[in-house]
């Protein structure tokens, strides 16, 4: 398959193992931003095969983890009501609210549906004009700009009549979260491996501040074998020769200036909030929501959602795993208490959450 | 009696207080029904050998026995419909104890409105199934219940067949240094049925690999392979097979991912979808645990026949303890895990 066993190709890859097995001298904590990329790093076993004095550090970069509670509970209970049908990722449904998942609500009567685009949750409003449709809206700058363009459509559709369509907004935005984890006591991070996906729409002349301000490098990388090590090499380099610049090893896909049309779509619907992440908490300017002229595709002004407010669990670290303080085998629940089935906290929800990918790959 | 009947419910009230899709769905959450709640409260010798049928002595001769019930959506795949399915499935559970199919039953669940055409075709698909694999439905039942989603239909079919021959095919026969064969590619029958259940289109149409492994079982039994155990690859796909099998057999498979044939078209299917090929369901597949020795015979017999003509050798059996890896073309390394349920299409 083109594009793809290129850069699962064996010969290549080892061939970047040995080049990152001669440059590397010094001990370096690499941070991978994105979910995607921790989950190939394990699925492929590279994190066994690089010099030991390379520690991977998983990064907060999986947008179903970083959801907060108090979300999914206002997730699950709309999906409860009976007039709605509530619409979202598959990946979403089995993560854990205050006491239940999306597939239980469905199992009780609930009307949840798993779509593939936002546009499909339209479609199905178009389809069921009798009932409230909402779709959870979660992701990072990657999927908000599909979020932008459907709320542009039923603003068009429904210029005349009441919309029976709105989401539930959760996104979250990258570079906020790098800076988080940077100004924490506790940061070990010695190196950035950006998100190739996010920095596909993004672009990555955002970085450049961050990598002269906190003297870091930062590397825009893909997620197959071949992208993780190419990445990984030029991180590497970087710090054995003290450089910190903001370098692209995802080429293919990514540009300075990212996708212009897809950020003045998100920039037309969506305005920066501060926003609270799963373990983590309150990010200052981390996050989207709906700006006041689509107030109407609001589920949670659309909605009475005020009573729904929870707390975190206190017996969970994803918190400092998401910021790389700690790995998942320093927890002792991982495993024991807290499965992929019973999770406690935010690493552990998604399959693409560090303490999931741990779990499955290596228990 | 009813004494029996006051033990506490085996799964914690707290975790799943309602049966969800993913108890369904050939994980673990599966297996947790059957390991937790049902074998142990049915104990007997023929329920402990956790095999896709069991073995009965009746009047001094071995027969196999299988019960298999079909809910699929939709009705009609692309390469097959539900009817088909419905006798393939028990026809392969027999197969893989190394029976002889023979007879089957046939039990309906239809939803009052089905349009009289949609059973007609199904009956009619399910005849000739039969007939390809040489079973006779000998018995049956019908019920109609209440609309709900749609008009919609259930299968169940139980089935027997005779034991021909003195080996026992089952996990516990399996031994170190045993290879594992798998028949050909795979992920074709999930990724058909999803896609076409949700309206996904590629280039080209997947179909489903929905086959009756009855007469490529019964090659290799004629060929005299000492097989040691064979398991086919339904629900939960390659990977829930090879985690149960190690497990009851107590024994540590390697396998070579990199050896396991799947498709272009379905390859680009689990990409776009997240999806891992080794977990999607099939329906024409199966591994076969055989002997070193025996590994060239069997895939010479397997290659002769149309639907191992893909056939390899994609693992072995080691000392060890009962997990399974999975090494790729670099070295790198995995632990293969179940599934808690189903493989949901993931966001990015």
């Amino acid at each position: 398959m083109r594009f793809v066993d290129e850069y699962r190709d064996a010969e290549s890859i080892k061939r970047v193992l040995q080049q990152i097995d001669e440059i590397t001298t010094g001990d370096w904590n690499i941070m991978e931003i994105c979910g995607g990329q921790t989950h190939a790093f394990l699925r492929y076993g590279i994190d066994e095969l690089l010099p030991d004095n390379i520690t991977l550090l998983h990064g907060p970069g999986c947008p179903v983890c970083v959801t907060p509670l108090e979300k999914i509970d206002k997730a699950i209970f709309l999906a409860s009501q009976k007039n709605i049908i509530f619409c979202s990722f598959g990946d979403m449904m089995r993560v854990p609210g205050s006491h239940e998942d999306l597939l239980t609500v469905k199992a009780r009567g609930g009307d949840v549906r798993i779509v593939y685009s936002p546009m499909d949750a339209l479609t199905i409003a178009r389809q069921h004009p009798d009932k409230e449709v909402v779709f959870f809206a979660i992701g990072f700058e990657t999927t908000a700009p599909a979020h932008a363009m459907v709320v542009l459509k039923a603003k068009t559709e429904f210029a005349k009549n009441r919309a029976n369509f709105s989401l539930l907004c959760s996104q979250v935005l990258v570079p906020p979260a790098i800076m988080a984890i940077l100004d924490a006591p506790t940061n070990r991070v010695n190196g950035f491996l950006a998100a190739g996906h996010v920095c596909s729409v993004m672009g990555y002349h955002e970085y450049i501040p961050i990598a002269e301000q906190y003297k870091i490098p930062i590397v825009v990388t893909g997620f197959e074998p071949l992208d993780l090590l190419l990445g990984l090499f030029a991180c590497v380099s970087q710090l054995e020769k003290g450089q910190f610049n903001v370098e692209n090893s995802y080429p293919r896909s990514v540009t300075l200036r990212g996708n212009i049309p897809a950020q003045e779509t998100m920039k037309k619907v969506f305005h920066i909030v501060d926003r609270q992440w799963r373990g983590i908490g309150v990010i200052p300017r981390s996050g989207l929501a709906l700006q006041d002229e689509f107030a109407e595709f609001d589920a949670e002004k659309k909605f009475d959602l005020h009573d729904i407010s929870v707390q975190e669990p206190r017996d969970c670290i994803s918190g400092l795993i998401l910021q790389g303080v700690k790995k998942p085998g320093d927890c002792p629940h991982f495993g024991v208490a807290c499965t992929p089935e019973h999770p406690k906290g935010a690493t552990m929800v998604s399959s693409e959450g560090a303490c999931a990918a741990y779990y499955q790959y290596k228990k | 009696m009813d004494g029996e009947f006051k033990l506490q419910c085996p799964i914690p009230l707290n975790d799943y207080p309602h049966i969800t899709m993913a108890h369904g769905g050939g994980g673990k959450l599966s297996h947790q029904l059957i390991a937790d709640m049902f074998r142990p409260l049915f104990a007997n010798d023929f329920i402990q050998a956790e095999h896709d049928g069991v073995l009965l002595p009746i009047d001094g001769a071995k027969m196999a026995f299988t019960t298999d019930s079909h809910v699929i959506q939709p009705l009609f795949y692309p390469g097959g419909d539900i009817g088909s399915l419905a006798v393939y499935g028990t026809v392969n559970d027999l197969s893989m104890c190394g029976a002889r199919p023979l007879y089957l039953s046939l039990s309906f669940i239809i939803e009052e409105g089905l349009p009289m055409q949609t059973l007609w075709r199904i009956v009619q698909s399910i005849k000739l199934a039969a007939d390809r694999t040489g079973v006779q439905i000998v018995t049956g039942d019908t019920k109609v219940v209440h609309r709900t989603n749609g008009a919609d239909l259930f299968i169940n079919t139980a089935g027997i067949g005779s034991l021909e021959h003195s080996l026992i095919i089952q996990p516990a026969s399996i031994e170190v240094g045993d290879v594992i064969i798998l028949n050909g590619d795979l992920g074709r029958h999930g990724i058909a049925v999803m896609a076409y259940r949700e309206g996904l289109e590629f280039e080209s149409q997947i179909e489903s690999d929905c086959a009756p492994l009855n007469d490529i079982v019964q090659s290799l039994l004629n060929a005299k392979i000492p097989i040691h155990c064979m398991r086919d690859l339904t629900r939960g796909g390659l990977v829930s097979a090879l985690v149960e099998i190690s497990q009851k057999a107590g024994k540590r498979f390697e396998i070579n991912e990199s050896t396991i044939p799947i498709r272009e078209d379905v390859r680009g299917a689990c990409e776009i979808l997240g999806f891992d090929p080794l977990f999607v369901a099939n329906e024409g597949k199966f591994i076969t645990f055989v002997p070193p020795a025996f590994t060239e015979k069997t895939l010479d017999s397997m290659r002769q026949h149309p639907l191992g003509r893909d056939a390899v050798v994609i693992g072995t059996v080691r000392p060890g303890e009962p997990r399974v890896l999975a090494t790729n073309s670099f070295g790198g390394s995995r632990i293969l895990f179940m599934f808690s349920g189903e493989q949901l299409p993931r966001i990015c």
